[in-house]
């Protein structure tokens, strides 16, 4: 016996010998707790629900849609109903957030600037998305000589500086809630165009197309089924930010004299309105407009943010 | 000969969402003087993080030496303050990284980036760093050095980017070098190179080393002894050949029997079935014990303690135990 | 990267003539003649225009003619102005647009990239929480809103800075900062996220390995890495920032480029909207062509495209 085996000996101290047998793996079998797996969207919710900032904004969001459909009825004032006895007046019990220089109400027409703003926003990325996709969609699955063509087009298509266009086409087409979206768009898709075609690319080569490419289904087919659903994250994640940019533009125009013509108002058209009040001290007419262009935005950004953070499968542990 | 690495008790845990993952669970081991050490085990296995504690690279938090000790002649590393440890970094000890292809940084000359560790640490004018660096590109055998030192990483081939790494590493006479998987990310071909180096080099500078890797190609070519990581454990360790030819625990065992080997003939490769176990609550008793086909009950309760087959072979394993003996034809088997 | 140089230029080249014909197919589209229809032209004033455009000529040698004016730098008269071109305007207006621009572009540039790099540097700590809630805020709040609240306190309430015009470094403070903040916030996020993720790279992991000091790793290995997303973004930033000018002005009241081009949307001047638009345009468009060259210099992996194409 060596000295190694000599060593052994204390070792049988404490445990007893019966344990010396082969394990029965049955139980341990059934004893194995395997982690819930969740899907991809599940998992991704989870993640955005923990996210408390991104939560708010999306809270704050829901909040202001349903304002935005209810407010307007429920409140006793109208939108374009001139009132000269009462303008300038600060906030009170019958008017929130006070009248402006005609007598208006501006809690009802902040509403109304959420329906424009909304709209406007939520607009300008649904057709960004449709243009993106089937741009990027087809440049990234066609490859070659196609994509080539396509992707220079865009490229030239990114120099153009897209506010400047914006200006020009609204001179053009005059100001009004169809041509701020149009013009918003035309120039618009390029980015998302872009996204498309980079998560088609990286998900053409992926096994599970070949295969479905193998039982002869059509390219379409291919697209639609097997590209799109994966490419949904960074796409989203892009509509969700192109909203805030489209608000910002239509403000922004707004301030130019090229926003939604009167008696409608968007928040830009208000703000711009209100801008000779700076020095008047009737700050209501001026805060309540940008602070909700700001909260708007930066609720969407928010939300964005965490979308991108829960969509990205690089972070799933 | 003389010790210059002791690794008692290593404990290392990271902070996740999901929980403390114990990476390192205990680790012993030493390393003398001009000796190659292969620390061989499946990814995840925490090879890399016991290579990195040991140049304290681990990023903290979420990662932490838990306990244990890591003595490099005579000094305990783990209670030496940061701005002392880059002292020893690079100029007592190195460390050559997987990837070669990201290992260098893109926007910064080979020569730069090879001699700002040299500049960094010793007292030395442009011109003499710039002449080691040639005597390095010359050891590492990177042609035309002198117009080699002007270019960028990307005007490298893979190969040829290990080699200036490993320059890099050399350059201030460290007399401890980590590996970790330094040629995992290179062909075949270039692999058996860069083995070669490492060899020559060896003989050259009389450089200790560590030699992290999962192929057990790898190890054969170049260790003096190796150490088999399983689940945060160094299961067994002995010399190159008590590993190759003796080997105890059936973690080894199937590790050997699973890769392809020319000078054993074998009919197939036998895989290992099953996964390591989850080491945010692993197991009490061996971690192999799911996957091991000689389990006993015992093994599921208590984790072994070292057994001695010689003076430089170790191994965990009950299989060692005497009273196992009665119920595994696999217990005993050595000679 | 000669080829480079030549692929980037050419592209310029057809984004300013696709930016030019645009704006002449625009004009042309416009119901009537955007040149008579208006009352209270004098007749000074339309022939002056009628000689500029050439109205009276077959519409591709219009299109020609237009071409060359804008070659030779002559974007032709005024409207609403009579005594003065559009290049007048121009020349009155654009140099303290640049001025404007220049400086918040700079302040933008410089504390953007600070902020990044202080956020990435403490990572989760209090810091970087609030750096990045300062940069999601500066995102989101548009930079027509800002200086409006910022005229409101600092000139109204607190009148410790003017409120208007553009006379001395004090009245410069609000709308540059007005102007700077959105792009000053979208560079420190975008040099907070790529600095994070070049700080995991394997390359700083062996910069430590090595030794280095913490210092020499952030400024030397990381820092010309991480700022390369931020090169190829400062194109787009400098459009945001000079439209971001025509609005401030008409705020501020600054007699920049802005308020002509205000004024001349608001009385439909369209020779100056098209002169301004055209220039402008070209103006971004060479800076972008100028951002792209300084990547290529920058990054030297560009360089390796011109061996691979020879």
């Amino acid at each position: 016996m060596s000295l190694a085996e000599k060593q052994k000996e204390p070792q049988s101290n404490g445990i007893p010998d019966e344990w010396f047998r082969p394990l029965d793996r049955s139980e341990q079998d059934a004893e194995k707790v395997s982690r819930p797996s969740l899907s991809y969207w599940g998992d991704a919710w989870q993640r955005l629900v923990k996210n408390k900032l991104a939560m708010a904004g999306l809270i704050f969001l829901i909040l202001l849609a349903l304002l935005a459909i209810f407010g307007p009825i429920f409140s006793p004032y109208s939108v374009r109903e001139i009132n000269p006895p009462n303008q300038n007046m600060a906030p009170s019990a019958e008017h929130w957030f006070g009248t402006d220089e005609l007598g208006r109400d501006v809690f009802t027409r902040t509403w109304y600037g959420a329906r424009i703003s909304l709209f406007v926003g939520l607009m300008a990325a649904l057709i960004d998305f449709f243009i993106g996709v089937v741009y990027g969609g087809i440049s990234g699955y066609k490859g070659g000589r196609a994509d080539n063509i396509m992707m220079r087009i865009i490229e030239i298509l990114y120099g153009l500086p897209y506010l400047l266009v914006v200006i020009l086409l609204l001179v053009v087409m005059g100001p009004s809630l169809a041509t701020i979206i149009v013009a918003l768009s035309v120039t618009g898709w390029v980015g998302m165009a872009r996204i498309v075609r980079g998560q088609v690319l990286q998900l053409k080569n992926h096994e599970f197309v070949l295969a479905s490419q193998s039982f002869g289904a059509k390219s379409w087919r291919i697209i639609r089924k097997n590209l799109l659903p994966n490419t949904m994250g960074p796409i989203i994640v892009q509509m969700t930010l192109t909203v805030p940019t489209a608000i910002f533009a239509e403000a922004f125009l707004s301030f130019l004299g090229l926003g939604i013509q009167a008696p409608y108002a968007s928040w830009g058209v208000m703000a711009n309105d209100a801008l000779s009040t700076i020095l008047s001290g009737d700050w209501w007419r001026l805060f309540f407009p940008a602070l909700f262009i700001s909260l708007t935005m930066f609720a969407f950004n928010v939300l964005g943010d965490g979308l991108q953070d829960a969509l990205d499968p690089k972070l799933r542990e | 000969m003389e010790k210059i690495l002791e690794v008692k008790d290593l404990h290392v845990t990271f902070k996740t969402y999901g929980g403390e993952v114990q990476a390192v669970r205990g680790v012993n081991f030493d390393l003398k003087k001009g000796e190659t050490l292969a620390i061989v085990g499946e990814s995840g296995c925490g090879k890399s993080v016991t290579s990195n504690s040991i140049m304290r690279l681990i990023p903290t938090p979420p990662g932490r030496i838990a306990n244990g000790s890591i003595v490099y002649k005579g000094r305990d590393l783990t209670t030496v303050n940061e701005k002392e440890m880059r002292k020893i970094r690079g100029v007592d000890i190195s460390m050559i990284f997987q990837d070669p292809m990201t290992a260098l940084n893109p926007t910064l000359t080979i020569g730069d980036q090879l001699t700002e560790g040299l500049k960094q640490h010793k007292d030395i004018s442009g011109r003499e760093a710039k002449k080691k660096a040639l005597e390095m590109m010359d050891l590492v055998g990177i042609p035309s050095p002198e117009e080699r030192l002007k270019q960028y990483p990307h005007q490298f081939s893979g190969g040829m980017r290990q080699r200036v790494v490993i320059a890099m590493a050399l350059i201030c006479d460290p007399d401890l070098l980590i590996a970790d998987e330094p040629t995992t990310a290179l062909d075949v071909t270039i692999q058996a190179q860069i083995l070669e180096l490492f060899g020559k080099i060896q003989e050259r500078t009389g450089v200790s080393i560590i030699l992290i890797t999962h192929d057990l190609g790898v190890v054969a070519k170049i260790a003096d002894r190796i150490a088999v990581m399983y689940a945060g454990k160094i299961i067994e360790v002995g010399t190159k050949r008590e590993i190759f030819y003796e080997s105890q625990h059936p973690y080894t065992k199937g590790l050997l029997n699973s890769v392809p080997r020319l000078d054993i003939e074998e009919d197939d490769l036998i895989p290992i079935d099953g996964t390591p176990p989850d080491l945010f609550s692993p197991p009490q008793g061996c971690p192999f014990t799911a996957r091991c086909p000689f389990a006993m009950e015992v093994c599921d309760k208590v984790y072994p303690d070292s057994a001695s087959c010689s003076n430089t072979h170790e191994v965990d394993c009950w299989l060692q135990d005497r009273r196992a003996q009665l119920v595994s034809p696999m217990a005993g088997t050595k000679k | 990267m000669l080829r480079y140089i030549a692929k980037r230029f050419l592209i310029m080249l057809v984004t300013i003539l696709i930016i030019v014909t645009l704006t002449f197919i625009l004009m042309h589209a416009i119901p009537g003649s955007p040149f008579n229809q208006e009352r209270g032209t004098s007749e000074a004033v339309q022939a002056n225009l009628e000689a500029h455009y050439h109205l009276d000529e077959p519409m591709y040698i219009q299109y020609l003619l237009y071409l060359k004016s804008i070659v030779t730098f002559d974007f032709g008269p005024s409207i609403k102005q009579p005594t003065s071109t559009v290049n007048d305007l121009l020349g009155r207006g654009f140099p303290i647009s640049l001025e404007l621009g220049l400086v918040s572009v700079i302040v933008a540039i410089i504390s953007g990239i600070l902020l990044g790099i202080i956020a990435a540097l403490r990572h989760n700590k209090i810091i970087d929480y609030a750096a990045m809630a300062i940069a999601v805020l500066g995102i989101s709040i548009p930079n027509f809103i800002l200086a409006t609240q910022l005229i409101q306190s600092f000139a109204v309430t607190w009148q410790i800075l003017p409120a208007a015009t553009w006379s001395s470094p004090k009245h410069m403070i609000l709308p540059v900062i007005a102007l700077a903040t959105g792009p000053m916030a979208i560079i420190a996020r975008l040099t907070r996220s790529s600095m994070l993720e070049v700080l995991t790279q394997d390359y700083i992991k062996m910069a430590r390995a090595k030794g280095l000091s913490p210092y020499k790793i952030v400024f030397k290995h990381a820092l010309k890495n991480a700022l390369m997303p931020v090169v190829t973004i400062l194109g787009t930033l400098l459009a945001g920032i000079l439209t971001g000018t025509f609005v401030l002005e008409k705020i501020f009241a600054i007699p920049g480029m802005g308020k002509y081009f205000v004024e001349s949307i608001n009385n439909r001047d369209y020779p100056v909207i098209m002169g301004t638009t055209v220039f402008y345009s070209a103006f971004l468009i060479v800076m972008l062509f100028l951002v792209d060259i300084a990547y290529g210099i920058l990054d030297p992996r560009i360089k390796l495209h011109k061996k691979e194409a020879e």
